[in-house]
């Protein structure tokens, strides 16, 4: 069995293309059918999110699966391979497992980190599963996908800390006012920032915004925009006595916000803390008032500064979250190699196994005498014989990681003993009853 | 001696505790702070043992000598922590609070343990109320210093836009402060049944209410210190980093009434002095 992966991603393939070969949700499950009815593949996963659209896939048939799922993608979209194909990357093995690993721990991500990709990849793994087209190997391999991805979360700092303004902003909120909940924050002017910035905050759990513009209509609309209200432009000193988080957009030719009334205002508000977020140019706040005791105010550029650091500190920790992925790649392709030989070397060991019992048995009967003492190690004997002859063929095949080496050697060990014909599919089938346990473990985990 | 025993096992815990709650600040990792107050609470309950443990082998409550009292303030810090942990999600408290109990203790240790009869002036009703209100009341102001000490790190981050490692470690603003305020309203009160216990109590001893000996006149300006901050607190609406500012110096004030007094000023509280 071979791991694959056929797709495209941010860095590959321009937005244009990556809308084209996307799988709409409700649409999985059907393309699901289709990958696996080709005779290629025998195990299927979809990825399908604004940033990547890919298929995973277990196959025997390497060379063929990739033609076929290639083609899959191109029949299924209606658009021909020609136009995509040099936005495809294809990953084999344990290039594939490196691959997915990756992209689980947000390694592979535009904004390195991000958390969101783990809960696609989820849903994904969930919906090959729904539809029972994912099987034992993918079931292996996403779980331990699931496992490196809260690795790199937890023993790394790569999701800690914030990269965008909008978030920088609503961790300095939550680290001035602990708890958004049941604050209030005061838009001035519009803007996509300032939009955002609102968006991040009430996710956070704020709880009442006020909105105000130079003209009142387009702050009523505003404020049904953000369920908001909306107070005159005038009063925006009242405002300033009851919100505890401004975010000021308005470009304003002279300040809107001066150092004296805001030292006045803080005294109406019993000095309870206010954070500014001026995100206007030019600025609509004087820099004096973040001299004021109990005042915090950011700029746009403070913000972005701050946004910029934690990139940097990202990247430091992305490298270690790397070493984290080899170390669990070189595990799971262990395992997987291992998946070619095991069902040999239990064979093996049973046979041997059951003429060490024969041959003792035979023996026994022969000498009714013997006292428990000399069964035990007559016992024992017959024992250590058999693992000291086998103890070199299978270290042997364990360590081959060549694979038609490791093929020679297992038919000539079938042919020379005899072994019942190497079926990977009932091995599989008593594994997977034993990897039950520890997968239960795994998802209690996550 | 059984008390020495339960009080060294104490200190030897707290200075592991310390050490982790340190690496915990140090590697934000939360089985850390577990740990820390795993092996703080069994340092706080062999730490009650020796306080027992003391009480009977004496036969009156032990805070008569500087060795005594150094103990019992640990004692009450380490278990205001651990109260202040039920209330609060603030786990780098521990930081900070086990390393000043922690120092306590190493003092205590160094200073000599044996139990003296006590002297008759301290044969008195009062005296254990006293010394409990009294040192609750300090234990307390020592949370109350160390939430100024981080409110003043976390609000100069904040102020000079670094959003660093430091800014990561510190709890928000506004619950330093809130915290700085409740433990403020808790700390108040226990310091004023302590400062009037003690004036009950010297009316017993001495024949007079207040004595001005400098033990007591020190009490009087800290509690005058601590009143102003309240009051400041209440009407004005003081808050932030005043108030900060303020607990931080109101400790001092506490320590010095404590240990200042006793190391540098003669007075009618000299029994306290070794």
């Amino acid at each position: 069995m071979e791991l694959l992966v056929v797709g495209l991603n941010h860095n590959t393939a321009p937005i244009k293309i990556r809308e084209c070969l996307a799988f709409p949700e409700d649409k999985i499950e059907d393309a699901l059918y289709k990958v696996h009815i080709l005779p290629s593949v025998k195990e299927s996963m979809i990825v399908s999110t604004c940033n990547r659209v890919e298929v995973y896939a277990a196959t025997r048939e390497t060379e063929k699966a990739i033609h076929d799922l290639k083609d899959f993608l191109s029949q299924y979209h209606g658009i021909s391979l020609k136009e995509f194909e040099k936005s495809l990357y294809t990953h084999v093995g344990e290039e594939a497992v490196r691959h997915i690993f990756r992209v689980a721990s947000s390694l592979d991500s535009m904004v390195l980190g991000e958390p969101q990709i783990l809960g696609q990849i989820k849903e994904a793994y969930d919906f090959s599963q729904q539809v029972k087209t994912s099987g034992l190997i993918l079931h292996r391999l996403l779980h331990r996908a699931f496992h490196v991805a809260k690795r790199v979360r937890t023993e790394t700092k790569i999701a800690i800390s914030a990269v965008s303004v909008s978030s920088v902003a609503v961790e300095l909120a939550e680290k001035i006012f602990g708890t958004l909940k049941k604050k209030t924050v005061l838009l001035i002017g519009a803007g996509e920032m300032c939009e955002l910035a609102s968006r991040y905050l009430v996710s956070g759990g704020v709880e009442k915004i006020l909105v105000t513009n130079r003209t009142y209509e387009r702050a009523v609309s505003l404020a049904q925009e953000f369920r908001g209200e909306a107070i005159p432009f005038e009063d925006i000193a009242q405002g300033l006595k009851k919100t505890d988080i401004v975010i000021s957009a308005a470009n304003s030719a002279q300040y809107l916000i001066g150092h004296d009334q805001m030292t006045k205002t803080m005294k109406d508000r019993k000095q309870k803390p206010i954070f500014f977020i001026d995100i206007a140019d030019p600025r609509d706040i004087e820099p004096k008032v973040g001299d004021i005791e109990n005042v915090y105010l950011y700029n746009i550029d403070d913000l972005q500064k701050v946004a910029n650091e934690n990139i940097k500190d990202r990247e430091k920790e992305a490298q270690r979250a790397e070493a984290i992925v080899q170390d669990e790649v070189v595990k799971f392709v262990n395992w997987y190699r291992s998946l070619d030989v095991t069902p040999t070397i239990v064979a093996l060991r049973k046979k041997f196994e059951e003429i060490r019992k024969k041959e003792l048995e035979k023996t026994l009967s022969l000498h009714p005498n013997l006292s428990d003492k000399e069964k035990k190690s007559l016992e024992a004997l017959t024992s250590a014989i058999i693992n000291k002859i086998l103890h070199t063929p299978i270290t042997l095949l364990k360590q081959t990681n060549e694979e038609a080496m490791a093929d020679l050697y297992l038919d000539a060990l079938h042919a020379l003993f005899g072994l019942p014909e190497k079926s990977l599919e009932t091995f599989l089938e008593k594994f997977e009853e034993a990897e039950e346990k520890e997968e239960t473990h795994l998802e209690n985990a996550l | 001696m059984m008390n020495i025993h339960f009080f060294k096992f104490a200190s030897f815990l707290y200075l592991f505790g310390t050490l982790a709650y340190l690496a915990y600040i140090f590697f934000l990792k939360g089985a850390l702070s577990k740990i820390a107050v795993t092996i703080v609470s069994i340092g706080f309950a062999s730490h009650t043992l020796a306080l027992l443990t003391r009480y009977v082998e004496a036969g009156h409550t032990p805070v008569t000598n500087l060795h005594e009292s150094l103990s019992f303030f640990a004692w009450m810090i380490i278990g205001i922590l651990l109260m202040a942990n039920l209330k609060y999600k603030v786990k780098v408290l521990g930081s900070f609070l086990t390393p000043i109990a922690l120092t306590l203790m190493l003092f205590a240790f160094a200073l000599p343990k044996e139990i003296f009869p006590l002297a008759p002036v301290l044969k008195s009703f009062w005296h254990p109320f006293h010394v409990i209100f009294a040192f609750l009341g300090n234990a307390i102001f020592t949370l109350t210093f160390c939430c100024g000490v981080m409110y003043l790190i976390q609000e100069h981050q904040l102020k000079s836009k670094k959003m660093g490692a430091i800014t990561k470690r510190l709890p928000p603003l506004n619950l330093l402060d809130d915290l700085s305020y409740q433990s403020l309203k808790f700390g108040f009160p226990l310091l004023t049944l302590g400062i009037i216990t003690g004036a009950v109590w010297a009316e017993y001893a001495w024949g007079r209410y207040w004595n001005w000996d400098p033990k007591e006149t020190w009490s009087l300006i800290t509690w005058l210190f601590y009143a102003a901050l309240l009051h400041q607190r209440l009407t004005v609406g003081w808050r932030g980093r005043k108030a900060a500012m303020m607990a931080i110096v109101g400790f001092l004030a506490v320590l010095f009434t404590f240990l200042g007094v006793n190391l540098l000023l003669p007075g009618l509280h000299t029994y306290s002095n070794w």
